[in-house]
C-alpha cells in the first residue's frame, strides 16, 4: 500500500476544525448566572496554609489570614490617607502597666463567636498563645509556632485575669507590643477538639472570627464565605464569597483576569498596565509603607564607610527613570517614608538624580575622576517587596555609571540571600550594597533592618540611642517625634540609598467596586462589591 | 526472562538510595532554607537557632539523613514544613495531578511522532520528509513556555474558548469541565515528544531501510507490508528507549508547563519545595521521580528483551 502524506494532513485538518466547532459551541451555551463571589488571583507560588499561621508571608497574612482569622489587635484598614495605626478589634482595649512596661492587659470584646459558635474568650486566648509559643502544650504546632515566633519573638508569658481579661507580658519593654500583636491571630478550640486534635484536619475546616468563614480548601483554591454572624456588623462583607488562586507567575494572573477566570489579580506586571486600562480593566495604586533600597554596607575598607560615598551613591540613583520603567507604579523615595509623612521630618539632604554632585563627593573622597568606583551589589530576581529587582537594578547600573559608580551584580535566590545575609557569613565579605524591598510599617521590621548589628554594619551612637528610646517611650505623640528625629538622621547619614516606593498595583475586572486603597500591606475585602 | 527482570529491580536498589543519599547533599550544600523562609536577616540572635531547634534542624546531618530513611523505610515521608501536610499526601495528589496531563501528552506526542517519522523516513527527501521533518525540529525547539503562552493567547483570550490557567474539578477527567483545562497543557507537553520521537523514529527507520536484509528480503519478493514489520521490529529498541525516557522527563520535568498553567502536579510540587527550602518534600519528590525513571527504564528493558532476546543476556 502506497502511503499518501496529503490525506493524512486533510484528515488532521479535518478534525482539528471538528474539535475547534465543537469547543466553540459549547462554549456558546447560555452561562448560568453568576454567583457574587469574588475571585483572586494572589501573588503566591502556593495556597497559603488556612490554620490561623498562614504560610506565603504577608500576602498569606492578607488573603488567608485577617479575612478569616483575627488578632487581638488590628490595622485600620478604613483609612486611607496615611499609613494605618492599630484598632481595638477582638480586645475592645489595652493598657500597659505603668509600674512593669512588660505587662499589658488587654480587655476582650464580648459577644464574639467563632464560626463553629463557640466563644471567643480569655480561655480562646490562653489556648491560642500556648499553641504557638509553648512547646509542651498538647495544641502545640510547630509550623503555626515558628511562623508566630518570628513575629512575636519578644512575646514571653500569658495570663488568665478573668473570662475577658487576659495580660501579655514582654521580654524586654516595647512601645510597638500592639503592632507586634496584629500577627499573632485566633482559632477556634472548640474546632480543634473536635477534630480529635489534629491540625490537618483543622486546616481542612477551619474556625476563626472573621468576616469569611472557609468553606473549603482543595489543591487549587480556598473558597470561602460571608460570615452571617460577624460580630462587627459594621465591617460585614459585602460579597457573598471570596476564591483565592495562587498564581505566582504574573503572565498567568494576567492570562486569568483578561480571559474573566478571576476579578482581581494582584501586582500585574508593569509592562502589562497600558493594555490592561486600554481592555477597561481597573488599575488600583496605593503607596504602600514599602522601600526598594540598597543597604550601604560600611564595612571596614569598603567605599561605604565614608559618609561622602554613602551619600554620592544616593545622588547616582535615577529614581524618576524607575517610575518610568515601572509604568508609574512606584514613587521616588528619599528616606524611609514618604515625604508627605509626618515623621519624614526635614532632612539636610533631599535626594534626586544628580550626577555631578555625586561625582564632586567621591571627589571629595578621594577617588579619582577617571574612574569609576567598584561596587559589588547582592540582589535577587524574586521575593517578597523586592519588584521587578533586575530590570530595575539593570537601569540603575546605567544612571550610577554616569555618576561614578560601576556596579557588579551578585543575583542568588531569595532564600539564598537571606542565608548568606547574616551578619557572620563569609560570603558577604565582598558585599557591598545588599538591595532589598521591605516593610516599612511595622516598628519591628526597622529594628530588624537598623538596630545594630545589622545587615548595613551600620553603627551610629545617636541612631541607636533614639532606636532604644523609641522602644521605651509609650506616648505616641513622642513616639512620632522621636521617629522624625530618627529619620532626618537616617537620611543625612544615608545608611541606605532610598529608590522607590510600591505602589501596590492591582487589576480588577470592571464590575469591581468599593476598593478601599489602604496604603497597607494589607487589605479590607469587607468593603468590596460586584456588580452585574 | 524471569532471572533477568529479578536482576535488573534488585540493580535498581543501590540506585535509588545514591540518589537519596545525593539530593539530601545537595539540598543541604544549597544555603537558604525554610528557616531563611520565616527570620529577616536582622532579626534577634538567637532566634534563628530557636526556630532550627522547632523543626529539628539543629541535629547533626547524618542523623537528620537517618530519621529521614527511618521514616521512609516504614512507608511515611513526613510532613510538609511548610505547609504542616502529610507529605505522602501532597505527592500522590501532585503525581496524580501530573499524569492527567503527561499520559495524554504522551499518547499524543508519541503517536504524532512516531507518524512523522514513519512519514518522513518513507518519502526521505522529498517534501514529506522535509514538512514533518520541520514539524518536529519545531517540537524540539520551541521551549515549551512560549509555546504555552502563545496557545494562552490564541485560546484565551483572543477566541476565550479554553481556560488561561488551573486544573478545574479535581479527580479522574471524565467531563467537559476538567477536560477544557488539561488541553492547552496536554497541547504544549506534548511538543517536546513529538519532535524528539519524530526524528528519532526517522533516523532509525532510515538505518534500518539502508541494511542489507531489506534489500536481501525485497529481493526474496516479500511483500512491502510484511517488509515494513521487519523494519518496525528492528528499529523499535531504539525508539522504545527515547519513549521511555521521554516519559519521564515528562512526568518531572514539566515544571514550567505547570508554572504557566497553574497545574498542581509534581512539577509545581518540587519547584515550590525548592524554593520554600521545604526539604523533606524536596527528597520525598526526588525519590519518588526516581522510583518512576527507575520503573520506567526497566518496563523499557523489559520490552527490549522481549523483542531482542540478545539483549536478555
Amino acid at each position: 500500500m502506497k502511503a499518501r502524506p496529503w490525506l493524512l494532513l486533510i484528515l488532521c485538518a479535518v478534525v482539528a476544525s471538528a474539535i475547534a466547532g465543537a469547543i466553540g459551541r459549547l462554549d456558546a451555551t447560555p452561562a448560568t448566572p453568576k454567583p457574587r463571589v469574588l475571585r483572586i488571583a494572589m501573588n503566591t507560588s502556593d495556597l497559603p496554609t488556612t490554620t490561623g499561621a498562614p504560610s506565603q508571608g504577608l500576602e498569606g497574612l492578607r488573603f488567608a489570614g485577617y479575612p478569616v482569622f483575627e488578632p487581638l489587635v488590628m490595622w485600620d484598614l478604613r483609612v486611607t490617607d496615611r499609613i494605618p495605626g492599630v484598632i481595638p478589634w477582638l480586645a475592645e482595649s489595652w493598657t500597659v502597666d505603668a509600674a512593669d512596661r512588660n505587662r499589658w492587659t488587654f480587655r476582650l470584646r464580648r459577644g464574639v463567636t467563632f464560626h463553629d459558635g463557640s466563644p471567643f474568650d480569655a480561655d480562646a486566648v490562653i489556648w491560642n498563645l500556648h499553641r504557638y509559643f509553648d512547646t509542651s502544650a498538647p495544641q502545640w504546632d510547630a509550623a503555626g509556632g515558628a511562623w508566630a515566633r518570628s513575629r512575636a519573638p519578644i512575646l514571653k508569658s500569658w495570663e488568665k485575669i478573668d473570662d475577658h481579661t487576659v495580660v501579655i507580658s514582654t521580654s524586654t519593654p516595647t512601645s510597638y507590643f500592639p503592632e507586634v500583636l496584629t500577627t499573632v491571630l485566633f482559632v477556634s478550640p472548640a474546632r480543634w477538639r473536635e477534630l480529635k486534635g489534629d491540625w490537618q484536619a483543622f486546616a481542612q475546616r477551619p474556625a476563626g472570627t472573621g468576616a469569611f468563614r472557609i468553606d473549603e480548601v482543595n489543591r487549587t483554591a480556598i473558597t470561602m464565605s460571608r460570615n452571617p454572624a460577624y460580630w462587627n456588623r459594621a465591617r460585614a462583607a459585602k460579597v457573598d464569597g471570596v476564591k483565592l488562586y495562587a498564581m505566582g507567575e504574573p503572565t498567568t494572573r494576567v492570562a486569568a483576569l483578561r480571559s474573566g477566570e478571576v476579578d482581581w489579580v494582584e501586582n500585574p506586571p508593569a509592562d502589562a498596565l497600558p493594555f490592561l486600562r486600554k481592555a477597561g480593566y481597573q488599575i488600583a495604586t496605593s503607596p504602600m509603607p514599602h522601600v526598594w533600597a540598597y543597604f550601604l554596607r560600611s564595612r571596614p575598607g569598603g567605599p561605604f564607610h565614608d559618609l561622602r560615598v554613602r551619600q554620592a551613591m544616593n545622588y547616582a540613583i535615577d529614581r524618576e527613570g524607575i517610575v518610568t520603567l515601572l509604568n508609574g507604579a512606584a514613587r521616588p523615595a528619599q528616606g524611609f517614608w514618604e515625604p508627605e509623612d509626618r515623621r519624614f521630618g526635614q532632612p539636610t539632604n533631599r535626594y534626586a538624580y544628580d550626577p555631578a554632585r555625586s561625582r564632586a563627593l567621591l571627589k571629595a573622597a578621594g577617588y579619582p575622576a577617571d574612574k569609576l568606583v567598584p561596587v559589588r551589589v547582592l540582589t535577587t530576581p524574586v521575593a517578597s517587596g523586592q519588584m521587578l529587582s533586575l530590570p530595575m537594578n539593570e537601569l540603575l547600573q546605567q544612571s550610577a555609571a554616569k555618576a561614578g559608580f560601576k556596579l557588579e551584580f551578585m543575583v542568588v535566590e531569595g532564600n539564598q540571600m537571606n542565608a548568606m545575609s547574616r551578619n557572620d557569613s563569609p560570603k558577604m565579605g565582598d558585599i557591598d550594597i545588599y538591595n532589598k524591598g521591605y516593610n516599612t510599617g511595622e516598628s519591628t521590621y526597622l529594628y530588624y533592618w537598623m538596630y545594630p548589628p545589622n545587615i548595613a554594619n551600620y553603627f551610629d551612637k545617636a541612631s541607636k540611642e533614639l532606636l532604644d528610646e523609641y522602644r521605651v517611650t509609650f506616648d505616641p505623640v513622642e513616639r512620632d517625634a522621636i521617629l522624625l528625629r530618627l529619620h532626618e538622621r537616617f537620611v543625612d547619614d544615608a545608611p541606605m540609598a532610598w529608590v522607590v516606593h510600591d505602589v501596590n498595583p492591582r487589576a480588577f475586572a470592571p464590575n469591581v467596586r468599593g476598593y478601599t486603597p489602604a496604603r497597607s500591606w494589607y487589605t479590607d475585602l469587607t468593603t468590596i462589591y460586584l456588580t452585574d | 526472562m524471569l532471572q533477568f527482570l529479578i536482576r535488573r529491580s534488585i540493580q535498581g536498589i543501590p540506585i535509588l538510595f545514591g540518589v537519596s543519599i545525593i539530593t539530601f547533599a545537595l539540598v543541604h550544600l544549597m544555603p537558604g532554607g525554610i528557616v531563611d523562609s520565616l527570620v529577616p536577616p536582622g532579626a534577634p540572635p538567637g532566634l534563628r537557632e530557636e526556630i532550627e531547634r522547632i523543626y529539628g534542624l539543629d541535629r547533626p546531618l547524618w542523623e537528620q539523613y537517618l530519621l529521614w530513611l527511618r521514616q521512609v523505610l516504614q512507608g511515611n515521608f513526613g510532613i510538609s514544613l511548610v505547609t504542616g501536610r502529610p507529605i505522602a499526601e501532597e505527592l500522590v495528589a501532585a503525581l496524580l495531578n501530573s499524569f492527567k496531563i503527561t499520559l495524554a501528552a504522551a499518547v499524543v506526542g508519541f503517536s504524532l511522532g512516531i507518524a512523522f517519522g514513519v512519514l518522513a523516513a518513507l518519502h526521505s527527501g522529498r517534501w514529506p520528509d522535509k514538512l514533518f521533518s520541520l514539524f518536529s525540529i519545531a517540537g524540539v525547539s520551541v521551549p515549551p513556555f512560549w509555546f504555552a503562552i502563545l496557545l494562552v493567547t490564541v485560546f484565551a483570550f483572543q477566541l476565550n474558548w479554553l481556560p488561561a490557567q488551573g486544573m478545574g474539578p479535581e479527580g479522574i477527567p471524565t467531563s467537559w469541565t476538567q477536560w477544557r483545562h488539561m488541553i492547552l497543557p496536554i497541547a504544549t507537553l506534548s511538543m517536546i515528544p513529538m519532535g524528539v520521537v519524530g526524528r528519532v523514529v526517522r533516523a532509525a527507520t532510515l538505518e534500518v531501510l539502508s541494511q542489507e536484509f531489506v534489500t536481501a528480503l525485497s529481493a526474496k519478493g516479500l511483500q512491502m507490508d510484511a517488509i515494513r514489520r521487519h523494519v518496525a521490529r528492528n528499529a523499535a529498541p531504539t525508539i522504545l528507549a527515547v519513549m521511555g525516557l521521554q516519559f519521564g522527563h515528562l512526568i518531572g520535568g514539566s515544571i514550567l508547563v505547570e508554572t504557566v498553567f497553574n497545574w498542581p502536579g509534581t512539577g509545581k510540587l518540587l519547584n515550590l519545595a525548592i524554593f520554600s527550602g521545604d526539604i523533606p518534600v524536596i527528597q520525598a519528590t526526588v525519590l519518588l521521580l526516581s522510583v518512576i525513571f527507575v520503573i520506567l527504564n526497566l518496563g523499557v528493558d523489559t520490552a527490549q528483551a522481549l523483542i531482542d532476546p540478545r539483549m536478555r543476556r
